[in-house]
């Protein structure tokens, strides 16, 4: 191994104790986590650490994995949908280096902690997993108000109202509502809830779900959660329906597939191909592996 | 965890660290000691220590050696560093007077008890540069040492100095100090929840960035705001650190930080008691960092101006904008993010121009 590989890395690593936090850090992440699980949907301010890794990076979602993984937890990240992402990579083998003990892996049914930057995975989660995602900015309200006591004061009022006329100004500007990821999602009737930027297509996954969901917002150091079995549903009006990610091509009129496993109702990437061709293909890795796998044991 | 072996992101990122330490290592030059950075450049070393809020000289000179010279990069090693320590006690407030100072100005008084003491000051030094700098041996530097310490007895300056706003003080110029006993907010164990006390406040700007202090206090300074501060005070030294024994509680001599205080006066303000007295701004930081403390001390009394006046006139008057956005850590991190993939919320994006495309286009009005 050449010996920049270990930088910040294994050398180091053995001089801090297990998941890098102090244990009272710790401590204070999961009475965190507990009062999110709590009051679905509230942002609940915790004492962000600081990590070894940027802000904006996942710091958020680290603390919270870091605070719920044990030595028998099998955890996967993902980034984008897939576990190849640098950053993905990185938050991976940070967690090799400092949870001696847990478990790694790139299948979504093995992981019993699966760390997420902008996808939830397309297999559905069970009861005995856990999604964290990395979130940059927990407040939807951001968006109608800049300062951060006024919001405080309207979530507890449960007033929204402006955020609907931001959805109203939309409609009448372009007969569509163009939010695209990060839609504000009501949680158990009252809290509205920025779900991450994850997109319109993954919204839906939150509503009901048998697993649990957990947000951690670092450098705006909050924590909120949607629990199992909770309503999750994206705002809209009666006479607009919630639409998700179409993927249809614009002159057959049918949905893109995925050039790889030809699922046609994954999310999926769009990209060009060095002849400058466009492709498409699932976002979520693992999804595209396991459905190849099927079909080549079906062959 | 167990490590997984993945191809991609993996690699590169691997790639990506040992170019670093490359780009360390070519050339001729010899790698840098600790010791040098410390000693040849104690200004920035100054700026991590504080930025970073760790008072820990030895790491601070690891981290710039490690981040290439970045001062934001090796400020987060520090801070990074801080995660993984408990909180084992609290000290009791320190008087800065007992400071072991090494430079102290006013400039509000032609002279003042104990004498302007300039110190090492770039302020009055002409920005022309000295070329056979570009060469110098050790025994250059030898010399230097000779010549200042050679002729100079050690008893020559006192070791602490009275306040200077004490003065003020006892003329009933300046409103007489608090005894507060509120305890102070530790931003490190609790996030600032608005409004905050001025204890967060003082110690969020603590380890603010230099840069970003400066533009907001310099904004209030050109006209956004109207502090029109006077340095009351500016002292530069050593302070003893007493934290109190873990069996007698007594408190005793841990060892000594050395830190840069700003006090600035500002315009006066009708007190408690009806009189008017001068207003009073404060800026204080590890290391030697006389632009951070002054720029600190404009921003503590522009946000305690609107909290009297309970009206913000001016982005450096608003607590949640100076205090949000001055922690170099948070905004570098942020800022740096963006280079990320995103291409799943782009897609999300181009799913919504798509649509919100296909609509105009119905309504026969297609932008072209």
């Amino acid at each position: 191994m050449h010996p920049a590989d270990t930088m910040g890395q294994t050398r180091e690593g053995a001089q801090y104790g297990f998941a890098f936090l102090d244990e009272d850090a710790k401590r204070e992440l999961r009475r965190s986590i507990f009062k999110a699980v709590c009051i679905p949907g509230n942002q609940v301010p915790y004492a962000s650490r600081e990590m070894p890794i940027a802000r904006g990076f996942g710091t958020g979602g680290m603390q919270v994995t870091l605070a719920l993984l044990g030595p028998d937890d099998t955890c996967k990240v993902i980034d984008q949908g897939a576990d190849d992402s640098v950053n993905a990579a990185n938050i991976r083998n940070f967690f090799a280096l400092t949870c001696p003990g847990v478990t790694g892996t790139l299948r979504t049914e093995e992981a019993s902690v699966i760390q997420t930057r902008h996808r939830i995975p397309e297999l559905p989660l069970r009861a005995d997993q856990i999604l964290v995602f990395q979130v940059p900015y927990p407040d939807p309200l951001v968006v109608v108000e800049p300062n951060a006591a006024k919001r405080r004061r309207m979530h507890g009022r449960a007033d929204y109202a402006r955020l609907w006329v931001k959805l109203y100004e939309d409609m009448v500007a372009f007969d569509e509502i163009t939010i695209s990821h990060r839609y504000p999602t009501r949680i158990n009737g009252h809290y509205i809830i920025d779900p991450s930027p994850i997109p319109r297509f993954d919204v839906p996954k939150l509503h009901q779900a048998d697993c649990l969901y957990l947000f951690g917002a670092g450098r705006e150091k909050r924590i909120y959660a949607v629990p199992p079995h909770t309503d999750a549903v994206p705002i809209t009006f009666t006479d607009v329906p919630f639409a998700v990610e179409s993927f249809r091509d614009k002159t057959t009129g049918k949905r893109h597939t995925c050039r790889r496993c030809g699922a046609d109702d994954s999310f999926l990437d769009e990209f060009l191909d060095d002849d400058g061709a466009r492709i498409f293909q699932c976002s979520d890795a693992a999804w595209c592996d396991m459905r190849l796998e099927r079909l080549e044991a079906a062959e | 965890m167990a490590y997984v072996a993945i191809r991609g992101g993996a690699d590169a990122i691997k790639g990506a660290a040992r170019l670093m330490d490359v780009l360390r290592a070519m050339g001729d030059a010899a790698p840098l000691e600790l010791d040098q950075i410390e000693r040849q450049m104690p200004l920035l070393h100054s700026r991590v220590l504080s930025e970073g809020s760790l008072y820990h000289p030895r790491l601070a000179s690891l981290a710039l050696k490690q981040s290439l010279g970045d001062s934001l990069e090796a400020a987060f090693f520090l801070r990074a560093y801080r995660s993984t320590k408990p909180r084992l006690g609290e000290t009791a407030p320190h008087d800065t007077r007992n400071m072991r100072v090494i430079r102290r100005v006013s400039a509000a008084f032609k002279d003042i008890p104990g004498g302007q003491m300039l110190g090492a000051t770039p302020d009055y030094l002409h920005r022309l540069f000295r070329f056979e700098l570009m060469d110098e041996g050790a025994e250059r530097f030898d010399e230097i040492a000779r010549d200042w310490l050679g002729n100079r007895a050690a008893s020559d300056t006192p070791l602490t100095f009275p306040k200077v706003l004490d003065t003020l003080r006892d003329e009933g110029l300046l409103a007489p100090l608090d005894d507060s006993d509120e305890e102070p907010f530790d931003i490190t164990r609790a996030p600032l929840i608005f409004p905050v006390p001025r204890s967060a406040q003082l110690a969020t700007m603590a380890r603010g960035e230099t840069g970003g202090l400066l533009a907001l206090a310099y904004s209030n300074m050109r006209g956004y705001g109207d502090v029109h501060p006077t340095v009351g005070e500016l002292r530069v030294g050593y302070v003893p650190v007493m934290v109190p024994h873990p069996v007698t509680g007594k408190p005793m001599e841990a060892g000594e930080v050395l830190m840069t205080e700003c006090e600035i006066v500002a315009m006066f303000e009708k007190s408690d008691d009806g009189a008017p007295v001068f207003t009073l701004g404060y800026g204080a930081c590890f290391g030697h960092n006389e632009v951070k403390a002054i720029a600190m001390s404009v921003l503590d009394r522009a946000i305690s101006v609107a909290k009297e006046k309970g009206r913000i006139a001016n982005p450096s008057e608003d607590p949640e904008f100076v205090l949000l956005h001055v922690d170099g850590i948070e905004s570098m991190g942020f800022c740096t993010h963006y280079k990320m993939p995103h291409y799943v919320t782009f897609q999300s994006d181009m799913d919504r121009l798509r649509a919100a495309q296909g609509k105009a286009e119905e309504a026969g009005n297609a932008p072209r």
